[in-house]
């Protein structure tokens, strides 16, 4: 077990060099001059080459490439080019809003697909199996960004139960913070429990093919008794897999979602930074996102061990 | 063939004929702005309503389809066209350094959800339709590597796979002549599911401003355009939305009887 | 009054007929096995008796168990019968328990479900009834999961799951079918045993003739749905009344007669022939493991030579088969043809290649079913230089086909449209069509019914007179080996332990395992009858 966590955690970290070196490789290849850009095209080229050096600019690639993930393991993500605030403050504030908006519809996905999925496959072919299909068909259709403004317009609009968009901050209370998220979160979750319900039922009927399903019927087990006991832990491997692609979709659909919502998330941010021009801000806020991502799939890689003893056994 | 098939082949197959023919005729021209009709709801002459540049919607929607359907379209190309070499070059060197190098840089690829691979593009090249076919081309890669690898994996093990290799053909040659024949109807019902995904990803990019640039219209950009007009004007939102929730739900539908047609075993990936 | 009673049990599944009018008793503490070819219905008995039947199948008829009758019987009584009244073990010991459960966990709840009993009683009879199947604690704790088993151990846990309630009645489905020779024995003495001190009535489903003449007390012939015969396994043999039962025992016990050859200079020299396989790490930055599959083989086949090759699953022979085809290269020693290397530097040798083909075991993968059989069975000519084309090739194809017994016409067929046994045959007719001085047969007939096996056996007679072939034959089945071999090696852990004239072998082995697997291979009681006539048109 020691020695699985150690070789993901060694994958992960290589992961996150390579990923590091290729956003900075990118953003590092965009035309165009930040400091001129942020001077306008009249500036003098005394003042240019100040605020180049200012901003860091006129040091070798290689070096600035070093300060930039050093500077981000101790949490030093840089001074915005436009707001002149470290970038960390900036991405921090966010942070609470795009992250906690993620979290939420994962949770509300999972709470979705898992007795969808499970419902399904236990009745499978017969019509209850077949609604819920035909469900997550139209849900994995929707664009999530129609369905949330469809939301706004019948919940906050017409209803009135909920606000049009806005965040209400922590400092009002969880209870007003989740409030302003609830919308956002079902935008986001619902498309994605039709994919995740439909992952969860396929995985539990090929696991109902599974020779040890027959043996567990031999025991005297019902066949709800099998499911349950036998077919379940052994269906969570590929759903755990999708769980973990998710998040990566929810953190990006997040950055849409924001948009529609107009919540005060990384995606505004990062919006408002390529508008300006503020690629430090766009290169951090990138680099977090991958972040997010990688980590999450070490997670998953854990929880795989978790679920399955031959894992744990091997490498 | 399943009425599954039929049913979503006559969707998709609705909206591509509207983008066919909007090459030659529309009902309205949809360049042409009629500010006095604007905002006007669904009615026997404009069938769809108008926006708020009295512009006819269905026009749009049917202009629209060209936009969608292209950058789809051309994103899979790209991503199948680069894919699927990578997945059966990495099946053929199974467990040796480049099938790791290939398989690794899928996953990175998967790191960056495909809205960041185009927040990046755009922050670097600028927004437009071109990049938009980029970015979703580039996170279709991993998608068609992974599931091609994996395919040919298992037929690698067959022993028809050994008895070719004992009359001495090489690793591309049966890959081209035993494996690819074989995995070709996996491909063909993951390649609509991937167009049915890149229709969505076309219009979330256009959306959020990072796909097709006015003037050239796209349903994610009428929905853009919409979400302040939501109140007064909620037809301007639901007909694009639909237009999108159609196509999609066809493509699906026809991936999905596709399937059922040609092999019911198929594992394709839906994410 | 007898435990078992099935009467006129019909089967149909989506109105496909699957059984007709099946009837039989098993009393208690009585071994009745039942026996047949694929399609006989033989395993849709065994899951008519737990009443797990798939979807879509209908049943008529009495299955009557101690006086209640199993088909009538509403599901939930059906699951406090199935596991403590009725135990069942399967043909797949890698498949056959949850891969995420321990085997304490899997036994334990057996016992779990069909009593009150406290968790840590549970696991205390767990242990008792893994100990009793010959797993004892000490060695395999509880807490194990079935991938730290083998395939031999794991069948034990599966027995351990069946009889933990004491059932009366076990059914067993091809319980050894996956295993070795050495660990089939174990468990079929283990099975004996059990059914024997509990006085449990035990049904043996098994394709196997010889295992059942070892061990059942009475013998149930099954073919196409259909019993032709059944009775007292001793009198039954003595007596065999119906034509297919005498077929289906001439068939197992086929022998046939190869054409007298002188071997002639040696063709195929494999000289001290080592192959690794790199296991895992132990640390993190540790060197890795290694498996040493192959360990320093050294043989000859001389030309015109049949040369068979046994041993157990693991022993090395895929790898060493693997190599002599050049698709793998080995650490060290050399392989040559004629005086050739199979590999030149770090390539496969063509013109050695040409000169060699393979018949492999699993009929259904060894054809891209994408192709017309004309195309499969030339691919070989991709390793000539000057392949034949028009009527050269078409003539080819022809010849090779007539020589397996198939027409020429079948070459524009796609392979679905063919059986088993002619698969196997066009796989033969593909490995000569280059006419190579060599062929390995890997498991060629293992997949096979009997009947079909006795049928491929002649062909290869034939051809052996035909063309005087030289050919490798791989095989776990020793009576196999025994018939169509001049010579054999005897493999074990990667080593040849002892080679010699079959015949010599077969009668006075001298290595110690050489002496097991012969004793552990189950042989038909020598009857004296006489080879029945169209056994092999």
């Amino acid at each position: 077990m020691w020695r699985y966590t150690l070789k993901r955690l060694l994958s992960l970290i290589i992961s996150l060099a390579v990923a590091s070196l290729v956003i900075f490789a990118v953003i590092e290849v965009a035309p165009g001059d930040p400091a001129s850009f942020m001077l306008g095209i009249s500036a003098q080229p005394e003042t240019l080459a100040a605020l180049r050096t200012e901003l860091g600019l006129d040091v070798p690639k290689v070096q600035r490439y070093l300060t930039w993930v050093t500077g981000m393991l101790t949490g030093d993500f840089g001074t915005s080019y436009t707001y002149r605030i470290p970038v960390a403050d900036m991405v921090a504030q966010r942070l609470w809003v795009s992250l906690p908006l993620a979290l939420y519809a994962l949770t509300l996905s999972t709470l979705i697909a898992f007795p969808a999925g499970i419902y399904a496959a236990a009745r499978r072919g017969r019509p209850g199996d077949m609604g819920v299909m035909g469900a997550t068909q139209l849900g994995v259709a929707i664009p999530n960004f129609w369905f949330a403004m469809m939301l706004v317009l019948l919940f906050a609009i017409k209803l009135r139960w909920f606000s049009a968009g806005g965040f209400a901050g922590w400092d009002e209370g969880p209870f007003a913070a989740m409030r302003s998220l609830t919308l956002p979160a079902i935008a986001l979750a619902l498309p994605q429990a039709a994919i995740l319900a439909r992952v969860m039922r396929s995985a539990l009927l090929d696991v109902l093919g599974e020779d040890f399903m027959r043996t567990a019927r031999a025991k005297g087990l019902t066949a709800r008794q099998a499911l349950w006991r036998h077919g379940l832990r052994n269906a969570m491997i590929p759903v755990l897999t999708i769980i973990g692609l998710q998040f990566s979709f929810l953190l990006a659909g997040g950055i849409i979602i924001e948009q529609v919502f107009y919540l005060p998330g990384l995606g505004r941010l990062i919006f408002q930074s390529i508008s300006a021009r503020d690629l430090i801000v766009v290169e951090s806020v990138t680099m977090l996102l991958v972040f997010a991502v990688i980590f999450v799939n070490f997670c998953v890689d854990l929880a795989y061990a978790a679920v399955d003893p031959r894992l744990r056994a091997r490498t | 063939m399943s009425r599954t098939l039929i049913f979503g082949a006559l969707l998709a197959g609705i909206f591509i004929t509207a983008a066919l023919v909007s090459f030659v005729w529309t009902p309205f021209d949809p360049a042409v702005l009629d500010i006095p009709a604007r905002l006007q709801p669904p009615n026997g002459t404009h069938l769809l309503g108008t926006d708020h540049f009295g512009r006819d919607i269905a026009s749009l929607i049917m202009v629209g389809a060209r936009t969608s359907i292209a950058v789809a379209l051309l994103a899979v190309g790209i991503g199948m066209s680069l894919g699927i070499p990578l997945g059966l070059w990495a099946a053929a060197r199974r467990g040796s350094l480049v099938d790791e190098v290939i398989m690794r840089g899928n996953d990175l690829v998967f790191a960056f959800p495909s809205l960041v691979i185009a927040i990046l593009i755009t922050a670097v090249f600028g927004a437009g339709a071109v990049n938009a076919i980029i970015a979703i081309g580039i996170f279709n890669i991993p998608v068609f590597a992974r599931i091609t690898r994996g395919a040919a994996l298992s037929l690698w093990e067959r022993d028809f796979i050994l008895a070719a290799r004992v009359s001495g053909k090489s690793g591309l040659r049966i890959s081209v002549e035993h494996i690819l024949p074989n995995i070709t109807n996996l491909l063909i019902v993951q390649t609509t599911i991937q167009f049915s995904l890149g229709i969505l990803a076309e219009a979330a990019l256009s959306y959020v401003g990072l796909g097709a640039q006015p003037p050239t219209p796209s349903w994610g950009r009428m929905l853009a355009d919409a979400q302040t007009m939501v109140s007064i004007a909620p037809h301007m939102a639901l007909m694009p939305g639909f237009a999108i929730i159609l196509t999609v739900l066809g493509l699906n539908l026809m991936g999905d009887g596709l399937r059922d047609l040609l092999d019911p075993r198929l594992r394709v990936t839906r994410t | 009054m007898s435990l078992l009673s099935v009467q006129n049990l019909d089967l149909s599944i989506h109105s496909y007929g699957i059984l007709k009018s099946v009837s039989f008793d098993v009393a208690a503490g009585e071994i009745v096995a039942i026996t047949g070819e694929s399609g006989s219905g033989k395993s849709m008995t065994a899951l008519a008796v737990m009443q797990l039947l798939p979807a879509g199948a209908q049943c008529s008829g009495r299955i009557m168990l101690d006086g209640s009758n199993l088909t009538a019987l509403p599901e939930p009584q059906l699951c406090a019968l199935r596991g403590n009244d009725i135990g069942m073990v399967f043909q797949e010991p890698m498949t056959a328990l949850n891969p995420v459960k321990t085997i304490g966990a899997q036994v334990a709840e057996t016992i779990r479900i069909h009593t009150r009993t406290s968790k840590a009683e549970a696991r205390d009879r767990a242990a008792e009834t893994l100990a009793r199947v010959g797993l004892p604690q000490d060695r395999f704790p509880l807490s194990r999961y079935p991938h730290e088993l083998s395939g031999g151990q794991r069948q034990r846990v599966v027995i351990a799951m069946a009889i933990a309630r004491h059932p009366r009645l076990l059914i067993a489905d091809e319980p050894t079918t996956a295993l070795d020779v050495t660990t089939q024995a174990q468990i079929l003495a283990l099975l004996t045993r059990l059914a024997r001190e509990d006085g449990m009535g035990l049904m043996m489903i098994t394709h196997d003739l010889a295992v059942v003449a070892d061990m059942a007390d009475r013998i149930i012939v099954m073919r196409q749905g259909e019993i032709v015969e059944q009775g007292e396994t001793k009198a039954l043999l003595h007596n065999m009344k119906h034509p297919y039962t005498r077929m289906l025992f001439a068939a197992s016990s086929h022998r046939v007669t190869l054409p007298q050859t002188d071997p002639g200079p040696p063709l195929l020299e494999v000289n001290g022939v080592s192959r690794d396989y790199r296991t895992p790490r132990k640390t993190l930055l540790g060197k890795p493991g290694v498996f040493r599959a192959v360990d320093d083989v050294s043989f000859t086949l001389a030309r015109g030579e049949r040369l068979g090759l046994v041993g157990e699953s693991g022993c090395g022979k895929s790898t060493l088969t693997r190599a002599l085809l050049g698709l793998e290269q080995v650490q060290s020693g050399s392989i040559t043809l004629d005086g050739e290397p199979v590999f030149t530097g770090n390539r496969p040798n063509l013109a050695v290649r040409r000169r060699m083909q393979v018949v492999f075991q699993d009929p259904f993968g060894s054809f891209n079913p994408r192709h017309r059989v004309a195309r499969q069975i030339c691919e070989p000519f991709h390793l000539l230089e000057h392949p034949p084309t028009g009527t050269a090739r078409q003539k080819a194809i022809d010849e090779a086909l007539t020589a397996v017994g198939l027409s020429p016409t079948d070459a524009q067929k796609y392979i679905h449209e063919f059986s088993g046994g002619q698969r196997q045959r066009i796989a033969i007719a593909r490995a000569l069509i280059i006419r190579p001085e060599l062929i390995v047969f890997d498991e060629a007939v293992s997949a096979l019914d009997v009947s079909v096996r006795a049928q491929i056996l002649d062909l290869l007679a034939e051809l052996c007179a035909a063309y005087s072939l030289s050919y490798l034959f791989i095989s776990h089945d020793l009576s196999v080996v025994r018939t169509v071999t001049d010579r054999v090696l005897v493999m074990q852990a990667g080593r040849i332990v002892e080679q010699g004239e079959t015949e010599a072998i077969f009668t006075a082995p001298e290595h110690p395992y050489t002496k097991s697997l012969i004793a552990a291979a189950p042989v038909l009681p020598d009857l004296d009858l006489p080879d029945p006539k169209g056994l092999t048109a």
